[in-house]
C-alpha cells in the first residue's frame, strides 16, 4: 500500500471522527443551553440578567475569542507552506489571545461572587456559571492542546503531515469553540439585557 | 409426520399449561384497573379492552406466521419449497406498512380524542356540586384538606358518591404520585408546583390509593384509602370532624410533614384555610416580579 | 478542617455496610478478585495477560473482554434480581421480608444500572466490536486506541458501581435517579454520587464507541461496499452511532448537572431558588428513549445476520429493512415523554408524543415481518442461534404489543409506573436485546475461538429463558392491573403474594437458564478439540465467514474486494474466488495507555464521591498528561509485510 494513500486515509479518518466529535460536543452545548433557556427564569432571591451582565465588557471579550480565531486560521495557512516560524508566531498569538480571554471571564465570575451572586444564588446564576464555565474549561483544554502542538512543532526543523493534521484539527476546535461563543454571546446576553 | 412433531407437541403442551396456571391464578382476583367505580376509570377501561384488541389484529398473525413457517420450512421438511430467490414482493410490503399505518391511525384518533376527554385537568359535569380537594404529598403519607368544608384527613379520602371530586395536588416531599386504580388516572405530585385531577365515584365502597413514583425509605407505605360514602354519610362526617376532632395549623401541620412511615388514619378540624397556599408557597421565590414563578398550572 | 480531614473528604467508618446481604457480597466480591488474581500468579499468567488483553488494540480481543465483564454482571444483575424476588414473594400482609427497606432500594437501583449500562451496553459493544469489522471487510474500527479507551473507561464504571457496596452504598433512587429525591437535600450520602460516576464514566467510554463505530462504516469498508451492499448488522450499527452520538451527550450534561447540584450546592434540579426537577425528567428521558433503542437496533441487525443465515435465504426486503432502521432512528427523538404522561403536559402535548409512540410501532413491526418472511420458502437449521430467534418474535411481541398500549395516554395513567410497567419493559428489553446478544455469541464465538459452542445447552438455555420469562413477567401485568405499584418492598393484600411467588420461581427457572449458559462455555472450553471447527461453520452468508477461525490478528489477510451483497455466498455459489489482491498490513502496537487513563478516570468519580479534592486534581492532571503523551507518540504501528503473510497462508494450508 502506497504511503501517500495511507496518510490520506488517516487523515481522512481523523477529520470525520473528530467533526463528528465536535457534533457530539454541539449536543451538549445544546443540553446546556436548553437547561439555561428553561431556567433563565429561575431567579429566586437573586439578581435578573439585566443587572449583572456588562455588554461593553462581553464585547470586549468576543473581540478578543474572534481575533484568536483568525490568528490560529493563519497559523494553519502558514503551516500549509511550511513557513514554520509564521506558524509559531501566530500560534502564539492565538495562545496569548485566548488566554485573555479566559482572564476576563474569571474576572467576571470572580466580581460576581464578590458581589454575592454566585453559582448557588438562583437556578439562574447555576445555568449561566455552568454554561458559560463549560465553555470556558474548553478554552482551556484547547490552550493546553495549543502549547503542546507549539512545542511540537518548534522542536522539528519542518512541520510534518502528522503535526499539520493536528494542527488543522485544533483550528476546527478553536472556530466551533467562537462559534458557541457566539450562541453564548446573543442567547446569555444580549437576550438576557435586552429582552 | 413423526419425531418431528415431538418438539412443537412439548412446546404447545408447555404453553398450555401456563395458560392454565395464568388462569388458575386470576380466579376470584380483585383488578382495581379492570373494575371500575367511576366514570373516569371506566372509560380507562374501555380504552383497555379496545387498544388490547386492535394490537391482536398485528400479534395474532405474527404468532401464528411464526408457528407455521417455522413447521412448514424447517430443513427437516423436504416437501416445502425452497425459494432462496423470494426476497421481496411489493404486495407483501404494502400490506404489512398499510395494515399497521391503517391500525395506528385509528388509535391515533382514539389517542387524540382521549388524551383530551380524560385530561385529569378537565372538570367533570355533573348537577352535584364539586368538591374541591387539595391533596399534599408527603413522607410517607398522604394530607387531604377540604378547604370549603373545614376539615382534612390523612391516609383516607371520604367522598360522597356520584359528586365530582377536584383535586389540586402538591408535595412538601421529593415528587411522588397520586393514584386510586378503581376511580382513574393518576398524575404526579410536586413541591412547590400544582397538578390537577378530576375523579367521580360512581358507587359507594373504600377503593384503594397509593404513591407510583418513589420518594424515599417509606414508599412502600404510602397507601390511603377512599371512602365512598352516601351525601348525608359524608356530610355527618364533616360536621362531626369539624366538631370533635383535632385542629389542623400551621404547627400540627409542620409535626405530620416530618418523615414517618406507618401513619394512621386521621382526621383534622381545618383551622387554618391557607394552609394549602403556605405549604406551596414554601417553594417559591420572591424573584417572582416578572410575572413567572415556580408554580406549574399546565397548558391549559 | 484539619489536614486529615481534607485528606479523607467526606469518608467515614459508618460507610462500611451493616446489612448481612450487602456484607456478604463485600466481602465475597474482593475474595473472588483476590482468587483470580491467585490464579493468574500460580498459572504465570501475569505477562500474558498484560500482551494478550490489557494493552491490546485488536477490536476482537477488546469485544471478548466486553463480553466476559458483560457476562460478570449479568450474574450481579440476576444476585439482585434474586433478593428482590425473594424479597416480594414474601413480604405480604404484614410478613417481614429477608431484606430491609433501605438495602432493597439500593438493590433494585443497582439491577437497572446494572443491566442496563454493563450487561446490555457491554455485550452490545462486544458484539460489535468482534464482529462488525469482520462483517465489512476492515481489519479494524476506525480508532483502535480510542477502543481500548472506551473499553477501560467502561471497565472502571463497573469497578465503581461494584466498589460501592463495600464502601458508601448505592443510590436508592431508581436507575434513573430523579431529583429532588436524588438532590442534596433528601440524599445527601455517597449513594447517588457512585450511581451519577459511574453513568458518567461508562457514558464517555460509550460516546467514544459511537464515534467509533461511526467512522469506520463510513470510511474503512472493503473495496466496492457501498452502503447498499453492507450487511444489515452494519446498517443497525451505523444508525445506532447516530443515536448513540446525539443522545449520549445530553445524559454526560444532565449527569454534571446533578452532580452540580449535590457537590456545588446548584440549583438546577432542586425544588426551591427557581430549579425545576421536571426539567431532569426531560433531560434525562430525551437520552433514555434513543437509548433503548440503542440498545435494541443491533440485536435487530444480528437477527437479520441469523435469520438469513440459518434460513439460507438472503434477509426479505432488505432496502425496507435499512428505511424501517432510518424512520425508526428519526422517531426515536421525538417520544421521549411518553416515559412521563402523567407529569402534566396537557391534553395536546401528551396526544402528539403518544401518536408518535404509536407511530414508531409501525416500522418495528415491519421487521418482524420480513424477518418472517426471510423464513418463508427457506430451508431453515434449527441450530440454537435460532432458538433464540423464536424466543425473540414471542416474547419481543408480547412487549411490543402493551408498549402500543400504553402509548395511549389515557391508558397509560392507569398503568404507568405500576407493575404492568415493570413486565413491558422487560419483555421488550430481555426478549428484544438479550436474547439477540445470546444468540449473537452463540453464533459468532467459533469465528473468535476456533469451536463451537455445545449445542444442546444453548438450546436448553433459550428454552429456560423463554419459560422463565413467562413465568416472571407475565404475572407482573397481572399484579399491575390489581393496582401493585413498581419498586414496593411489601404490600397489604396478600391475594397479591401468588402471583409474586410464580414470578419468583420464574426467576429461579431464568437462573437455570443462565447456569446452562455458563456450563456451556464451560463444557466447550474443555472440548474445545473436540468442537474445533474451520472458518464456516454455519455455511454462512457474509464476510467474517471467509476467513479462517479463530479470525487471524488482521482478520483478513487479503483484503476482499465486494460486489455483491452477501459476498461470501455468493462466491460459494459461484464457485469464484475473491479478487483482492496481497498487500503489507499496518497494525497498531498494543498500548497500556487507555488502561492508565480509565485508571485516572475511575480516580477523578472517586475523588469526586467522597469530596477528595486533591485526588480529583491529580487525575485531571494525570488524565491530560497521558493524552499529551499518546499524541506524541509517533511509532504506534507495525507493518507484515506481504512476503511473511504470504508465508503465514501458505503455514495454513
Amino acid at each position: 500500500m502506497n504511503s501517500r494513500t495511507a496518510v490520506a486515509e488517516k487523515r481522512d479518518k481523523a477529520e470525520l471522527g473528530f467533526w463528528i466529535y465536535l457534533m457530539t460536543d454541539l449536543m451538549l452545548f445544546a443540553a446546556l443551553f436548553a437547561t439555561f433557556y428553561i431556567l433563565r427564569i429561575g431567579i429566586a432571591d437573586g439578581p435578573k440578567a439585566s443587572e449583572i451582565f456588562n455588554i461593553d465588557y462581553v464585547m470586549a471579550q468576543t473581540l478578543v475569542l474572534l481575533a484568536s480565531s483568525v490568528t490560529s486560521g493563519m497559523a494553519l495557512v502558514s503551516a500549509k507552506f511550511q513557513m514554520k516560524k509564521q506558524a509559531l508566531v501566530f500560534l502564539a498569538a492565538t495562545i496569548a489571545l485566548g488566554l485573555s480571554f479566559l482572564v476576563l471571564e474569571m474576572n467576571e465570575f470572580i466580581l460576581l461572587v464578590n458581589e454575592g451572586h454566585s453559582w448557588t444564588t438562583s437556578a439562574f446564576l447555576s445555568s449561566y456559571f455552568t454554561l458559560v464555565g463549560t465553555h470556558g474549561l474548553h478554552i482551556l483544554i484547547g490552550l493546553i492542546w495549543a502549547v503542546v502542538l507549539f512545542v511540537a512543532i518548534m522542536r522539528r526543523d519542518t512541520i510534518g503531515d502528522n503535526h499539520l493534521r493536528k494542527l488543522g484539527l485544533f483550528t476546527m476546535f478553536w472556530h466551533f469553540l467562537d462559534l458557541v461563543w457566539i450562541f453564548i454571546f446573543s442567547v446569555v446576553y444580549v437576550i438576557g439585557v435586552y429582552a | 409426520m413423526n419425531r418431528r412433531i415431538i418438539g412443537p407437541l412439548i412446546g404447545v403442551s408447555i404453553a398450555a399449561a401456563l395458560i392454565a396456571l395464568g388462569w388458575w391464578l386470576v380466579q376470584g382476583k380483585q383488578f382495581d384497573v379492570l373494575s371500575p367505580a367511576g366514570e373516569v376509570a371506566d372509560q380507562q377501561r374501555n380504552l383497555f379492552i379496545f387498544t388490547i384488541s386492535l394490537i391482536s389484529l398485528v400479534v395474532i398473525p405474527v404468532f401464528v406466521m411464526l408457528g407455521v413457517f417455522a413447521w412448514r420450512y424447517s430443513e427437516k421438511n423436504k416437501k416445502a419449497k425452497y425459494d432462496p430467490s423470494f426476497t421481496h414482493s411489493v404486495v407483501l410490503e404494502s400490506i404489512w406498512w398499510g395494515v399497521p399505518i391503517a391500525i395506528i391511525g385509528v388509535l391515533s384518533v382514539v389517542t387524540f380524542q382521549t388524551s383530551h376527554s380524560l385530561d385529569p385537568y378537565r372538570k367533570i359535569v355533573s348537577e352535584q356540586e364539586t368538591v374541591n380537594v387539595q391533596v399534599v404529598a408527603l413522607q410517607w403519607k398522604w394530607l387531604f384538606i377540604y378547604p370549603e368544608l373545614g376539615v382534612a384527613s390523612l391516609n383516607q379520602l371520604p367522598i360522597p358518591e356520584d359528586t365530582p371530586i377536584s383535586f389540586t395536588i402538591t408535595a412538601d416531599a421529593p415528587m411522588s404520585a397520586f393514584w386510586v386504580p378503581a376511580l382513574g388516572s393518576q398524575i404526579y405530585a410536586m413541591s412547590g408546583m400544582n397538578s390537577q385531577l378530576n375523579l367521580i365515584a360512581s358507587q359507594q365502597g373504600d377503593f384503594r390509593g397509593y404513591a407510583t413514583n418513589i420518594n424515599g425509605e417509606g414508599y412502600s407505605d404510602m397507601k390511603m384509602t377512599v371512602h365512598s360514602w352516601s351525601q348525608k354519610k359524608f356530610d355527618a362526617w364533616v360536621v362531626d370532624t369539624k366538631a370533635n376532632k383535632p385542629d389542623l395549623d400551621i404547627t400540627e401541620y409542620e409535626r405530620l410533614a416530618k418523615p414517618s412511615e406507618n401513619n394512621e388514619e386521621l382526621a383534622y378540624n381545618l383551622a387554618d384555610d391557607q394552609l394549602y397556599s403556605t405549604i406551596l408557597n414554601k417553594y417559591m421565590s420572591h424573584g417572582a416580579e416578572t410575572g413567572h414563578s415556580s408554580v406549574n398550572e399546565g397548558n391549559h | 478542617m484539619n489536614f486529615f480531614g481534607g485528606l479523607l473528604g467526606r469518608m467515614s467508618p459508618e460507610y462500611f455496610p451493616s446489612d448481612p446481604a450487602t456484607i456478604g457480597a463485600a466481602i465475597s466480591m474482593p475474595l473472588a478478585v483476590l482468587g483470580i488474581a491467585g490464579l493468574l500468579t500460580y498459572f504465570k499468567k501475569w505477562k500474558w495477560l498484560w500482551k494478550e488483553y490489557i494493552t491490546t488494540l485488536d477490536a476482537k480481543k477488546i469485544g471478548v473482554m466486553y463480553i466476559v465483564v458483560a457476562l460478570v454482571m449479568l450474574i450481579r444483575g440476576f444476585a439482585d434480581t434474586l433478593m428482590i424476588r425473594a424479597q416480594t414473594a414474601i413480604a405480604a400482609n404484614g410478613q417481614q421480608g429477608p431484606i430491609d427497606t433501605d438495602t432493597f432500594q439500593q438493590v433494585f437501583t443497582a439491577h437497572g444500572t446494572i443491566m442496563i449500562f454493563f450487561v446490555a451496553m457491554g455485550l452490545m459493544f462486544g458484539l460489535i466490536n468482534v464482529a462488525l469489522p469482520l462483517l465489512i471487510g476492515a481489519r479494524d474500527v476506525a480508532f483502535p486506541f480510542l477502543n481500548s479507551v472506551s473499553f477501560w473507561l467502561f471497565a472502571a464504571g463497573m469497578i465503581l458501581v461494584n466498589f460501592a457496596l463495600i464502601f458508601g452504598g448505592f443510590s436508592a433512587g431508581g436507575w434513573l435517579g430523579y431529583p429532588p429525591l436524588t438532590g442534596l437535600e433528601y440524599s445527601p450520602g455517597p449513594g447517588v454520587d457512585y450511581w451519577i460516576w459511574t453513568l458518567q464514566i461508562a457514558g464517555v467510554g460509550s460516546l467514544l464507541s459511537g464515534v467509533n463505530f461511526f467512522v469506520t462504516i463510513i470510511k474503512c469498508r472493503a473495496p466496492g461496499m457501498t452502503l447498499m451492499k453492507m450487511p444489515i448488522f452494519a446498517w443497525s450499527v451505523l444508525v445506532t452511532t447516530i443515536l448513540i452520538m446525539l443522545a449520549f451527550p445530553v445524559l454526560t450534561a444532565t449527569l454534571a448537572m446533578l452532580s452540580l447540584d449535590r457537590v456545588m450546592d446548584m440549583h438546577f434540579f432542586t425544588s426551591t431558588a427557581g430549579g425545576n426537577p421536571m426539567l431532569y425528567v426531560n433531560l434525562i428521558w430525551a437520552w433514555g428513549h434513543p437509548e433503548v433503542y440503542i440498545l435494541v437496533l443491533p440485536a435487530f441487525g444480528i437477527y437479520s445476520e441469523i435469520v438469513a443465515t440459518f434460513a439460507r435465504k438472503a434477509i426479505f426486503g432488505y432496502k425496507t429493512m435499512v428505511a424501517a432502521l432510518i424512520a425508526i432512528m428519526f422517531l426515536s427523538f421525538i417520544v421521549w415523554q411518553h416515559h412521563f404522561f402523567t407529569m402534566g403536559a396537557g391534553a395536546n402535548v401528551n396526544a402528539f408524543f403518544g401518536i408518535m409512540t404509536a407511530i414508531i410501532a409501525v416500522p418495528t413491526g415491519v421487521k418482524i415481518f420480513n424477518w418472517l418472511f426471510t423464513m418463508y420458502r427457506g430451508r431453515i437449521l434449527f441450530a440454537s442461534p435460532m432458538w433464540w430467534f423464536m424466543a425473540f418474535v414471542v416474547t419481543f411481541t408480547i412487549g411490543g404489543a402493551t408498549g402500543v398500549m400504553m402509548s395511549v395516554p389515557a391508558l397509560d395513567f392507569q398503568v404507568h409506573n405500576t407493575m404492568f410497567l415493570v413486565a413491558h419493559f422487560h419483555n421488550v428489553i430481555i426478549g428484544g436485546v438479550l436474547f439477540g446478544f445470546l444468540a449473537g455469541i452463540t453464533y459468532w464465538f467459533p469465528k473468535i475461538f476456533g469451536f463451537m459452542l455445545h449445542e444442546g445447552l444453548g438450546k436448553a438455555s433459550a428454552a429456560l429463558w423463554q419459560i422463565g420469562f413467562i413465568l416472571a413477567f407475565i404475572p407482573l401485568y397481572a399484579l399491575g392491573l390489581m393496582g401493585a405499584v413498581r419498586r414496593i418492598d411489601s404490600y397489604s393484600d396478600p391475594s397479591w403474594q401468588p402471583f409474586f411467588i410464580v414470578s419468583a420461581i420464574g426467576v429461579v427457572v431464568i437462573g437455570a437458564g443462565i447456569f446452562a449458559t455458563v456450563l456451556q462455555i464451560a463444557i466447550s472450553i474443555k472440548n474445545r478439540k473436540k468442537y474445533s471447527v474451520g472458518g464456516d461453520p454455519w455455511n454462512g452468508r457474509t464476510l467474517e465467514w471467509s476467513v479462517p477461525s479463530p479470525a487471524p490478528h488482521y482478520n483478513f489477510a487479503i483484503t476482499p474486494v465486494v460486489e455483491h451483497q452477501d459476498q461470501w455466498w455468493y462466491e460459494k455459489e459461484h464457485n469464484e474466488t475473491n479478487k483482492g489482491v496481497l498487500e503489507d498490513i499496518e497494525l497498531p502496537k498494543n498500548s497500556s495507555l487507555g488502561f492508565f487513563m480509565a485508571i485516572a478516570a475511575g480516580f477523578f468519580g472517586f475523588g469526586v464521591i467522597w469530596h477528595l479534592w486533591w485526588l480529583v486534581a491529580i487525575a485531571f492532571v494525570a488524565i491530560v498528561v497521558l493524552v499529551i503523551i499518546r499524541t506524541m507518540n509517533d511509532d504506534s504501528t507495525f507493518i507484515i509485510t506481504k512476503e511473511e503473510l504470504a508465508k503465514e497462508i501458505g503455514a495454513r494450508a
